[in-house]
């Protein structure tokens, strides 16, 4: 590991930094030369990727739209996976009840998956970074009650506050609520209930930044406040913020999962991966295995290897484990 | 000492508060509780009879003491979906509820603190390995594909265990027991592993942590150079310092237990809590929704008062520090 470090500083000295390309220093840096180290790592980037470019191009992918009921069709309900003896071309996953490809289904489901834990994510970072910024930056009584609210909810889990948000927001849209809605309903309960990690760290950097004399110089020459806490403080504290999203990335996933599986989540007309476990699992006793397993298993595989990578980011962002 | 235990005190009851504010707006002002006792062709006259009867005339605050009166003494209305006292099913089903989170705290203390001992004694063995790479995948499977998974493999396919229910259950009182029968104690096995599972790599990760830690210390060292046998070390000296912050993980988690039992109880439908609660969200069932709010967080905020109090008993260095940092 020094070496490297003695290696990238000579190299530096020879080369200004800011004669290079944003890739060449990207590929030059310390993170990247920890990511070449662990294979597990690239493996575990590897896989996300992959989910990612799967779940955008599902629309090519797959063989028919899981949405579109004129597509499915009953005489192809309950096929098992091709290489059993009873599989059928091309129905590499088998079909479900409703004749609808499981391949198909899941690559539509990562989609909708996606969007929901990338969506919950940014809202809660959007949020937690916003009230992070202002509890630290201005303290005293803002800070009190912004801080005794994530305290008082950092008590409860965050499945618990998903489930409580899901439920005022049914009762209050009451019949008017569709599927497109329930998808914004999901990312604003799991945006209230991820934000408090957020702005805990914010609030703790921003601490620690607004004592330096960069702050004080900015505030010297007049600057508003807002500009010098996005443009000037927020960027020294985005290496936290891009562990907590990571990690976060996986448990938005693993909520919106438990939402739908739950039945509180996205209906049947638009599954996500949590729903097509839960459509599944009502054929698990009938002996159809694989309408459960291979939603589960693209899941489980997606959660993991995000995990992976936030723990991966966590220590090569930590210059103490250098 | 006293006044840090006030002080708790004092926050906790802040909390409890805040919780019934929220309990009760989501009581009062989501969903009109008028429209869900009328039928559709109620007259307006008939319905600001029933209105009046229920007191939703009366000033906000004074609805508002009039319900943490009412919440105080266990009543919280009536369900819409089942048309009985909300604290009638809730105390129905919680002994089933906390039967089950007991039992999987128990299994995760167990099972937790062995695999974690294990791990950090023998270190580089095949079975320490492994120990580790389970509970990464028990950190990362959500919860109820856990629970499928159990249910396939010892339900379905082998049909050792019931995959639904608490078997049959013995009254004792208004409490309910599935401890005593052979069909109740072979129900509470799937679920007591899939709910304390999460609690079990937690336990073993911090029991193995910590056991390394102190290992690494002074008094081991002489312990060893006094010449007691390394099984007296081992147990009757490292593992008994490593576990005070085990019980306290273990205690403070208990109300997550609680908490994830839905998930749990949905999977194998056991008729608990939390099922109720997720047939509440489902339904929108709001009493049932708000009790249950109120009555996990007052488990929640008790548990976590207790753990506070009694961890500055234990520990006396804790007292100076939070004290000032408070």
């Amino acid at each position: 590991m020094s070496d490297a470090v003695v290696s990238n500083s000579d190299r530096q000295s020879t080369q200004p930094p800011h004669a290079r390309s944003w890739l060449s220093r990207a590929l030059d840096s310390d993170v990247f030369y920890s990511f070449r180290r662990s294979k597990l790592t690239m493996v575990a980037a590897a896989i996300t990727v992959v989910f990612f470019l799967l779940a955008i191009f599902a629309s090519v992918l797959a063989v028919q739209n899981p949405f579109d009921p004129a597509q499915l069709q009953l005489i192809n309900s309950r096929i098992s996976p091709l290489w059993t003896a009873d599989g059928q071309s091309p129905f590499l996953l088998g079909t479900d009840e409703q004749g609808r490809d499981v391949f198909s289904a899941i690559l539509y489901g990562m989609r909708i998956s996606l969007a929901v834990g990338v969506a919950g994510v940014i809202f809660a970072g959007a949020l937690g970074i916003g009230l992070g910024l202002v509890a630290g930056y201005f303290g005293g009584a803002v800070d009190g009650v912004i801080m005794r609210i994530a305290d008082v909810q950092l008590t409860f889990p965050a499945i618990l506050i998903a489930l409580l948000v899901n439920g005022i927001a049914k009762s209050i849209l009451g019949n008017r609520l569709d599927a497109t809605s329930m998808l914004f309903v999901l990312v604003i309960s799991i945006g209230l209930s991820f934000w408090v990690g957020y702005a805990r760290t914010v609030r703790g950097s921003v601490m620690v930044e607004k004592n330096k004399d960069y702050v004080a110089a900015a505030q010297l020459i007049g600057l508003p406040a807002p500009k010098i806490m996005l443009r000037h403080v927020l960027p020294n504290t985005m290496g936290p913020i891009l562990v907590i999203a990571t990690i976060n990335l996986a448990l938005a996933i693993i909520t919106e999962a438990t939402l739908s599986f739950l039945g509180v989540g996205l209906p049947d007309t638009m599954p996500s991966l949590g729903t097509l476990i839960r459509i599944g699992n009502n054929y698990l006793f009938a002996g159809e295995w694989w309408i459960v397993a291979f939603p589960g298993l693209a899941l489980a595989a997606l959660i993991l290897s995000i995990n992976l990578l936030g723990d991966w980011l966590r220590d090569a962002l930590n210059p103490k484990l250098r | 000492m006293l006044a840090f235990t006030l002080r708790r005190a004092v926050q906790a009851i802040g909390v409890m508060f805040a919780v019934g504010i929220i309990a009760f707006s989501m009581f009062r002002f989501a969903g009109d509780p008028v429209n869900q006792i009328v039928s559709i062709d109620t007259s307006a006259a008939e319905r600001a009879i029933v209105r009046k009867s229920l007191g939703l005339d009366d000033p906000v605050p004074v609805q508002f003491v009039r319900y943490f009166a009412d919440a105080a003494q266990f009543k919280f209305g009536v369900s819409y979906q089942f048309r009985q006292p909300v604290s009638a099913l809730l105390s129905e089903r919680m002994p089933a509820t906390l039967e089950l989170a007991i039992c999987a705290t128990v299994f995760a203390m167990v099972f937790g603190i062995l695999m974690g001992v294990y791990s950090a004694l023998k270190r580089d063995t095949v079975l320490a390995k492994l120990f580790q790479a389970v509970s990464l995948i028990g950190i990362s499977l959500p919860t109820f594909l856990i629970g499928i998974l159990l249910i396939y493999l010892f339900a379905v396919t082998l049909g050792w265990l019931p995959s639904f229910g608490r078997g049959e259950v013995v009254k004792l009182g208004w409490w309910t027991t599935g401890l005593l029968t052979l069909s109740g104690l072979k129900a509470l096995i799937m679920p007591s592993i899939t709910l304390g599972l999460f609690q079990m790599t937690l336990i073993m990760r911090l029991v193995r942590a910590e056991m390394l830690e102190v290992l690494r210390t002074d008094y081991i060292r002489f312990a060893r150079a006094r010449g007691l046998t390394t099984r007296a070390i081992h147990f009757g000296h490292a593992l008994k310092n490593t576990l005070i912050p085990v019980i306290t993980v273990a205690g403070l988690q208990f109300g997550s237990v609680i908490a994830f039992s839905i998930i749990t109880e949905t999977v194998f439908q056991w008729p608990g809590m939390g099922l109720l609660f997720v047939q509440a969200v489902q339904n929108v069932d709001i009493p049932i929704m708000a009790a249950y709010l109120l009555m996990v967080s007052l488990i929640f905020v008790t548990i976590n008062l207790v753990v506070d109090i009694l961890y500055t008993v234990v520990d006396p260095r804790l007292r100076a520090t939070v004290g000032r940092a408070t």
